[in-house]
């Protein structure tokens, strides 16, 4: 079988207007950038929330939070996907569902969809690591808060939440390249994020093998240059003496 | 609402559940092997072959499953027949395995490289000391207890396997959960089938879970 190989084929106009295949990648990249930010954003606040609900002393509410991390990391990202973007729309009053499905642009509503999605997978497993970071830290540390007069809101926001995000930095780094990657279950639902981009480069051109290799690279390159970030944050944001140094 | 569908529709979903049941067992099976071997290339005195594994673990952990799902599907059938010269059939379920079984070698690799790594050096001098080879320290002394050690992590992780393997959906693959939709378009119940694909897939993962969390405390010392 004789296949073309062709480098350049990133340059050369797809017949759709006057774009050209590189011009996909770049739109694909925009959107899987600003799925994987909105999700964070979610992620970051609600998985904070229930991981704080994990530590309480109150029963009910670290037993809610226990179930809403027992139920999101047990069903399949893309079970969740399609019951956000298929079944949880027909439940919306009548005006937001026409408006949802059909005066919005289907993009935007499959974007809404994802994002708040992803947001909620991510929330759960940064809530385990939210719980684990608090845990690490000495017991002496919230009850001498508590000595000195400081209310169970204060013990969190001041002593135990700053130090706890410190901690936590790597496993959440990785958490973050994860919402990344799942991001491309969005294509499953016609989002046109970067790999979506690629599949379609890949069927119009042919070029299967450049279309996956451009793909691959990109996601590679996010990864590092996330990874390099959060391990510059890291730095600039220890205690110096406080936490034990190296160890990635 | 209505489920009462579901049951007769459950020798078709069974189906659907054999064919993701296989598939993890195989790529569970292929991706500790290949992981395994992976780790032991990364552990090894010579660069060339330990950077060679992690450049491999480094790239798979870099990019999403279903990335590599797509590349082999519409990869493998080319590449297998530049190798081989005539049109080979590939089919949908071997290069979905295929594609398992590499991507999660790069995870298992982690966690197998740090059990081998959790068993004392001595342990290893020892072994040579008794005049045992590379291969007999490591399949006689080290690999037995580490795999015993990281059993929970590697169970863990087949359980997140598990759950990926609904993104056969992908490449067209007929899985527990494309069978459930697939029934639920026909009868015109698509959310019911959903819901109790889902529904199916906690339990499983759930009490997967827990009985992983019970050889844990069992195995803790």
């Amino acid at each position: 079988m004789n296949y073309n190989w062709d480098w350049n084929i990133f340059f050369k106009s797809t017949g759709i207007g006057d774009e050209i295949y590189l011009d996909w990648f770049i739109s694909g990249l925009g959107w899987t950038i600003a799925l994987a930010l909105a999700a964070w954003a979610i992620a970051l606040v609600i998985g904070g929330l229930l991981g704080v609900m994990r530590t309480l002393p109150n029963k009910w509410l670290s037993g809610l939070a226990t179930a809403y991390v027992e139920l999101f990391r047990n069903v399949p990202l893309l079970v969740q996907l399609f019951i956000w973007y298929f079944v949880v729309p027909d439940y919306l009053p009548e005006q937001t569902q026409v408006w949802f499905k059909q005066e919005l642009n289907p993009m935007v509503s499959a974007y809404i969809s994802v994002t708040l999605c992803l947001g909620l997978f991510t929330a759960a497993r940064v809530c385990e690591q939210v719980r684990t970071g608090i845990q690490a830290l000495p017991k002496g540390q919230a009850n001498a808060a508590m000595a000195v007069g400081f209310t169970l809101p204060q013990v969190y926001r001041h002593v135990l939440l700053p130090q706890a995000f410190r901690v936590v930095i790597p496993p959440l780094t990785s958490e973050f390249l994860n919402v990344f990657k799942n991001s491309s279950v969005a294509s499953l639902i016609g989002l046109m994020e970067l790999l979506a981009q690629a599949k379609q480069t890949a069927e119009f051109s042919a070029n299967i093998f450049e279309a996956f290799t451009l793909a691959t690279l990109i996601y590679f390159t996010l990864n590092m240059s996330i990874m390099k970030f959060m391990g510059w944050v890291e730095k600039r944001v220890r205690i110096p003496g406080l936490m034990v140094e190296g160890g990635k | 609402m209505d489920f009462s569908q579901i049951v007769p529709a459950l020798p078709d979903l069974w189906e659907g559940m054999k064919l993701t049941l296989e598939l993890l067992v195989m790529a569970v099976v292929g991706g500790i092997a290949l992981g395994t071997v992976l780790a032991l290339l990364r552990l090894s005195s010579n660069p060339l072959l330990s950077g060679f594994a992690k450049g491999y673990v480094n790239i798979f952990r870099s990019v999403p499953l279903l990335l590599v799902i797509i590349w082999f599907y519409l990869a493998v059938p080319m590449l297998l027949n530049w190798i081989t010269g005539d049109f080979v059939p590939v089919g949908a379920f071997a290069s979905c395995l295929v594609a398992f079984m590499m991507f999660e070698a790069a995870y298992y690799c982690e966690i197998v490289r740090a059990g081998i790594q959790s068993i004392s050096r001595g342990q290893v001098n020892a072994a040579y000391a008794l005049g045992m080879t590379y291969g007999q320290a490591m399949r006689l002394v080290i690999l037995p207890q580490a795999f015993r050690k990281m059993m929970p992590l590697l169970l863990q992780q087949s359980i997140i396997l598990f759950q990926d393997t609904s993104l056969v959906y992908a490449v067209g693959l007929m899985d527990f959960l494309s069978s459930a939709r697939s029934r639920g378009d026909i009868l015109g119940l698509p959310h019911e089938f959903l819901l109790f694909a889902g529904a199916v897939y906690f339990m499983v993962s759930f009490f997967a879970s827990q009985m992983v969390k019970r050889l844990q405390k069992r195995l803790a010392v």
